[in-house]
């Protein structure tokens, strides 16, 4: 069967510093993979390569087998199956809720205005945000921020959600309620790639962690397996530092 | 909100005399005393104009009642042609240089003729004295008796002044897009929308409320640059005071003329410094 999604010896750098060095990933159907590893390792980067917001210099990124990084193929259209969350929410400030819900799939997906709304809307009260439809960004809390963002990524109807360290910029009172629509994701079945540096959760909802170092994926597998007994030097060192800051 | 802004912002006083008496009553007091010596200030510089010897040769020349009120209906006519030349000339520069603007922010080798082609414009036209412009477009381009072409000098003068003001406001719309932060390009960019929808739907609306006070600084500017347009024999307000001083060897039709412009332009002065103080300090409460 075709993985979902593959990454095979994507190199990056951004002038002479490397920050990808030949990176391999198989991401299989309905998989969560959890990336973790110290800020500039080269987890964000990675996400942003695989929705061509950043372009590779070598190596190939296939999604349901297709090369995407091919200079044939149009960034939009492989966006349209692929939603991607950010640290910093990225609402659009001049937009209501509804409309940065909507924008994309009535623009990009040529859905009527008024299904789309209902969609939109539909989505809002599953996340218990119902009742923020006409509010703009700036009157909600961090938190409900990140969740309409992630509604957002959602209402184009992706199969693959990319999540670049989403609760990073969140109050720490506010970061469950984020954590958990992803979990509800993970029982739809979502096939999901979670840059995170939150280690409880990663432990709990991920099928396998990668750790990255210096643009490498040094160590990968299940969980239990990365936190318990980590087979790198460089892994145990992380871990342990995360374990003295008491995050895990 | 409950307090002032600036209260908060302020926090504890710990230095100079404790704070006895209310903001707002300090306020009314500095009304007041501003009130009382503009009043002063302004007294004593008319009494020092109007008891100078070289007042009653002034007066006759520049602020002469009967020849105001002579001069006043051509003036006027022809400065209504002013504002509707303005009108008219605004509208499209701000389309024109916005479209400008956004064929300049697009990225990518494939868009580079687009680019190139908008700088060299914006920098050409930049480069050029709008008088210049006016002369080259309003006599040279009739006198080529092309066919099909218009030959009206206000045509070919509000041609020159688009053409000038939109290479100007093109880059006034530039730094405003280029004050969105890259988050939102890219967040746009990665729900699929291409480069000229996330423009149009997310950069450009909040690079526009972000230039709104220089686009105004643009109006007054343009409100008065349109009277450049007497050089091809415009009978606008300005050439009608000229044909007026020239008749009658006297400078009142150049003050009712100069009266007219700052009819105009000091509101939208006015109104620039309120919008801009009113949305600082909507920015000041939102960031608290």
């Amino acid at each position: 069967m075709v993985a979902k999604l593959e990454l095979r010896n994507v190199r990056k750098s951004f002038d002479d510093k490397v920050v990808l060095r030949d990176v391999d990933l198989s991401v299989g159907q309905h998989d969560v993979i959890c990336l973790i590893g110290s800020s500039g390792s080269g987890k964000s980067t990675m996400l942003k390569a695989i929705n061509l917001l950043v372009s590779i210099d070598e190596g190939e990124i296939l999604l349901d087998g297709v090369d995407i990084t091919a200079s044939s193929v149009n960034p939009n259209q492989v966006r349209e199956s692929m939603g991607i969350v950010f640290q910093a929410f990225n609402l659009f400030p001049h937009m209501k809720v509804l409309d940065n819900i909507t924008l994309s799939p009535r623009k990009v997906h040529d859905i009527a205005r008024e299904e789309a709304e209902e969609r939109a809307r539909d989505l809002l009260d599953r996340f218990g945000l119902g009742d923020k439809v006409d509010e703009y960004p700036d009157r909600l809390s961090g938190g409900e921020q990140q969740r309409v963002a992630v509604i957002r990524a959602l209402a184009t109807e992706p199969d693959l959600m990319l999540f670049d360290e989403v609760t990073s910029a969140l109050d720490p009172e506010l970061v469950a309620e984020v954590l958990n629509v992803i979990r509800g994701l993970k029982d739809q079945g979502m096939t999901m790639l979670i840059a995170t540096h939150e280690m409880g959760f990663a432990r709990d909802v991920a099928d396998r962690v990668c750790f990255l170092d210096q643009g490498r994926i040094l160590e990968q597998g299940p969980p239990k397996e990365i936190f318990s007994a980590p087979s790198e030097a460089r892994t145990q060192q992380f871990l342990q530092r995360i374990i003295d800051a008491g995050r895990l | 909100m409950t307090e002032p802004v600036e209260e908060r912002v302020r926090g504890p006083r710990l230095l100079g005399p404790p704070r006895n008496r209310p903001a707002r009553e300090e306020g009314a007091r500095g009304a007041l005393i501003a009130v009382i010596s503009t009043l002063a200030f302004m007294a004593t510089a008319i009494w020092v104009i109007l008891t100078s010897d070289a007042w009653p040769a002034v007066q006759r020349q520049f602020f002469n009642p009967e020849k105001i009120v002579d001069a006043f209906p051509a003036i006027a006519r022809g400065f209504w042609l002013d504002i509707k030349l303005f009108l008219l000339a605004e509208v499209l520069i701000l389309i024109i240089s916005l479209l400008i603007a956004m064929a300049r922010s697009l990225r990518g080798p494939a868009f580079f003729p687009i680019r190139a082609l908008a700088i060299t414009f914006i920098d050409l036209i930049r480069g050029v004295p709008i008088i210049l412009l006016i002369l080259l477009l309003g006599f040279g381009v009739p006198a080529l008796q092309l066919p099909g072409v218009p030959r009206s000098a206000i045509f070919w003068g509000l041609t020159a002044l688009i053409t000038s003001y939109s290479a100007y406001t093109a880059e006034v719309y530039r730094a405003g897009i280029e004050s969105v932060h890259e988050s939102q390009r890219m967040s746009a960019r990665s729900l699929g929308l291409t480069q000229i929808q996330a423009l149009r739907y997310v950069i450009v609306p909040q690079a526009i409320r972000n230039v709104i006070p220089a686009l105004l600084n643009g109006f007054v500017s343009l409100q008065k640059d349109v009277a450049l347009v007497f050089v091809l024999g415009i009978r606008e307000g300005v050439r009608e005071a000229d044909i007026f001083a020239a008749r009658t060897f006297n400078y009142s039709g150049y003050v009712t003329a100069t009266f007219l412009f700052l009819l105009v332009s000091v509101p939208v002065a006015r109104f620039t410094d309120w919008y801009t103080d009113r949305d600082r300090r909507r920015k000041q409460a939102v960031s608290n």
